[in-house]
This record gives C-alpha cells, sequence and structure tokens, in this order.
C-alpha cells in the first residue's frame, strides 16, 4: 500500500496539479512539496506527491528498470542476466 | 527483514528471493498496514457502515479483510455503502457532493499515508465540511521495529526499511535502533535492483562490524523527512499507543486525531457502537507470520483453509500480505530453486 510511483507535472494551479505517468494524465495534490514547477517530476503516493525528483533521479530510476526490462527479455530468450549495468 | 509489504511482494514477484544464497534469509515483517490492522477496528468500521446515511470510502486492499464476525465486502452485499477509492481526496470530494450523507473514510497505513490524510481532514475543518470524518487507524513504523527486536522472539540481522515512510520521516528516524539495538538499517528502493543492493549494504555492515543507518533510495529518501508532511501530520495527529495484529500494544506506535479537530474523528461521532464480542480465528497465524516467528508455509492453514479466494486472516487478503505472497509466487519459489539445485548436482558431475 505503500506503493509510489513517479509523475511528471504537466499542469499546476496552487496545490492542485495535472501529472503524466507513463503517458495517462490524473490530479495530484502537490502541497507536500517545496516550489513545485510544471515540468518538475514528483513520486505519487494515494494522490499526493511526497518528494520531488532531480534529473540524476529520474536518469537512476530508468536506468533501474531499463536493466530490469532488458534482464527480462534475456530470460524469455534463454538468457539469465537479471541484473545487467547501471542497476 | 523486510519490514515493508511492498518489498515483500517486489521480492518475490522479481524472483529476487529466489536467487539469494542459502544462509541469507528474508524475513517478511509487520510493514502491511492492512494486514496489521486489528479486528476491533474492523468491527468498527463494519459497524459504522452499517449506519443508515454513512458512505465508507477505504483503500481495496480493506474490503475483504475479516472482522471478527464480518467484512467490509460482506456489509456492502448486505446493502451497506462501502466505496473504494484510490485517494482519501476522492473520499473528500464525495463529501462535498453529498452534503446529505455522512462520509467516513477509513484512515489505515504507515507515515507514507498519515499526511495525505491529515491534509483532508485539515481541508475539511477549513471549507466546514461537516460530513467528512476518519475512522484513524494510523501507524506508525520504526517503534513497531523496536518492539521485534525488544520482543527478543526473532533474530533479526539487519533490517531492509521502508522507502516511501522514509520519505516522508527521513532515514535519521531510525537511529536509534542501530544504536540501541546494534542493528543495521537499510531504506531500500521497489526494484529489484534496489532490493539486492540495500541487502549487500546490510551485509557488508554486518562483515565490517558496523550498525548504522544507510540509505540506498538515496532518489527519493534523505536523512531528514518531508518537513511540510511531517507539519501536517504534527497539526492533525497525535502519538498514541496502538494496537497492532501479531504484535499487541506497543508503546507511541500510533497516532489518534487530535482535540482540535475531533468533529472529524469518526471514533468520537460513533462513540457506542454495538461491537461482535471478540474471538481469534480458529488457527490463524497471521500474527506470528508478521512477527516473522514462522513463515506463512508453517501455518497449518496456508493453501487449505486459507486461500486468496477464502482468506481466513488479514495477511492471505492484502495483495502486499506474506500469506498472499508466498501463496502467489511461494510455488514458483521452490521450483526455482529445485532446478537450481539440480543444475548444481549436474555442475558437480
Amino acid at each position: 500500500m505503500c506503493l509510489a510511483v513517479p509523475a511528471k507535472i504537466v499542469e499546476l494551479q496552487g496545490t492542485d496539479a495535472v501529472v503524466e505517468i507513463e503517458g495517462v494524465r490524473r490530479k495530484a495534490n502537490v502541497f507536500f512539496i517545496e516550489e513545485p514547477k510544471v515540468g518538475d517530476y514528483v513520486v505519487l503516493h494515494a494522490g499526493f506527491a511526497i518528494r520531488k525528483w532531480t534529473e540524476d533521479d529520474v536518469a537512476e530510476y530508468r536506468r533501474i528498470v531499463s536493466a530490469m526490462l532488458d534482464a527480462a527479455e534475456g530470460r524469455r530468450s534463454g538468457g539469465a542476466p537479471w541484473i545487467s549495468e547501471g542497476a | 527483514m523486510e519490514v515493508c509489504g511492498t518489498h515483500t511482494m517486489a521480492a518475490f514477484r522479481t524472483g529476487l528471493r529466489s536467487l539469494l544464497p542459502q544462509n541469507v534469509r528474508l524475513l517478511s515483517g509487520p510493514g502491511c498496514p492492512v494486514c496489521v490492522t486489528t479486528d476491533d477496528y474492523l468491527d468498527r468500521a463494519i459497524a459504522i457502515a452499517g449506519r443508515a446515511g454513512v458512505t465508507v470510502a477505504t483503500f481495496g486492499d480493506m474490503l475483504r479483510v475479516p472482522g471478527t464476525v464480518s467484512s467490509l465486502e460482506k456489509a456492502r452485499a448486505a446493502g451497506a455503502d462501502v466505496r473504494v477509492v484510490y485517494s482519501p481526496l476522492d473520499a473528500l470530494a464525495e463529501a462535498r457532493r453529498s452534503p446529505d450523507r455522512e462520509l467516513v473514510f477509513l484512515g489505515i497505513g504507515f507515515e507514507t499515508t498519515a499526511p495525505a490524510v491529515a491534509w483532508t481532514l485539515r481541508q475539511a475543518a477549513e471549507e466546514g465540511l461537516q460530513n467528512y470524518s476518519v475512522l484513524c487507524g494510523h501507524k506508525t513504523m520504526p517503534r513497531a521495529m523496536a518492539a521485534l527486536l525488544a520482543g527478543g522472539e526473532v533474530h533479526i540481522d539487519g533490517f531492509v526499511c521502508p522507502g516511501h515512510v522514509s520519505a516522508i520521516i527521513g532515514a535519521a528516524a531510525y537511529d536509534f535502533i542501530s544504536r540501541d539495538f546494534g542493528v543495521p538499517c537499510v531504506v531500500a528502493g521497489f526494484e529489484a535492483a534496489d532490493i539486492a543492493a540495500a541487502i549487500e549494504m546490510l551485509l557488508r555492515q554486518l562483515v565490517e562490524g558496523r550498525a548504522e543507518v544507510e540509505i540506498e533510495y538515496s532518489r527519493c529518501v534523505g536523512r531528514e523527512g518531508n518537513e511540510r508532511a511531517l507539519a501536517a501530520m504534527a497539526e492533525v495527529f497525535e502519538e498514541c499507543d496502538a494496537e497492532w495484529r501479531g504484535l499487541g500494544t506497543v508503546p507511541s506506535s500510533g497516532l489518534r486525531i487530535k482535540m482540535e479537530y475531533r468533529a472529524h474523528d469518526a471514533a468520537h461521532r460513533y462513540e457506542g457502537l454495538t461491537l461482535p464480542p471478540s474471538q481469534k480465528a480458529s488457527g490463524c497465524r497471521c500474527g506470528d507470520v508478521l512477527r516473522g516467528a514462522i513463515t506463512p508455509l508453517e501455518c497449518p492453514l496456508f493453501g487449505v483453509r486459507c486461500t486468496p479466494a477464502t482468506p481466513v486472516g488479514a495477511c492471505m487478503v492484502s495483495q502486499e500480505g506474506a500469506c498472499a505472497a508466498f501463496h502467489r509466487f511461494g510455488s514458483r519459489a521452490r521450483e526455482k530453486s529445485s532446478r537450481r539445485e539440480a543444475d548444481a548436482s549436474i555442475q558437480t558431475l
């Protein structure tokens, strides 16, 4: 239940934001974020942004997810590399 | 021990558990909020849902958890207005839309969720929204971790600390655990690589004889927490002793709604409910599972009387419950383990 996902702020009015997650847009509350701006990446839990991510954080997340997807592809084709560089 | 239910599920789903060497064992802890919620809380929620003019809004995981004699799902089938929401914001919006009904949100969850609920309570007070209240069952994690260690029942070499709880409270909140109990703590993210890295960091501390709080999930967690979220919690909630399924009463491990917000406290608004006399589900060992004292496989009901389709205990209901995770992924993990052993035998030959 403590799952949270990274999302990008695409619209902002006060503490009400519209965020985009993998192409899907939904409303979110950014009250807990210091100086939120359109274009910021935030981590979303139960409709609230709980943490702002830097570009480096986003890049790290993408590296990890990409490595996991590569590993999954590897498993499907009979290989076994479940962690690759960047992870 | 991985404290957080989301870690439990991630470690199973990604196959990480089956890849660990035999001398590294992951114990599932009490970090599934639905699982540690007591029958008493559920019975109150069900009794409130049965009142005329009341709508109960809840996270979906709570719906099928059995109380003493019923569940929210059964109450809904019997005519109660019980709705599943993604966010307490949805519950607040429903209260605005339906001024003729009383909207009760079931406030369960740890420090990740409590600030969101605090925000809605403050907003309801500001708007004068008299028909919105919260049945508060929020709990806080570090004291429960300390209670497990103090109990001494289970030997824990290190904690994989919950990532998003820590985004709110900050990693420094675990300092007393490492200092007072000499147990390493590493705050981890939720991808398999995060959890693997956290286990490696814990092992390195053990090998080097250190007991510190370290952060693997640095993209989301710092030493200090989210000040704005902590301030919202502090404004609305105050610390209290809390009853945990499996752990009993843990001092200072819960949150209750402050007197200033009492008008929005469902426990106050619906006093004098008639509740069923408490009774334990026969044979259910959720409590032992939540303390890490046994694995779900050691429960006599597991997979026999207690399955995801016919759950006896909360840990089989919640998607993040250890029993549900073992049931869903356990056979695959055992299969992989057997295959690895077979491969090793072949290589030896």
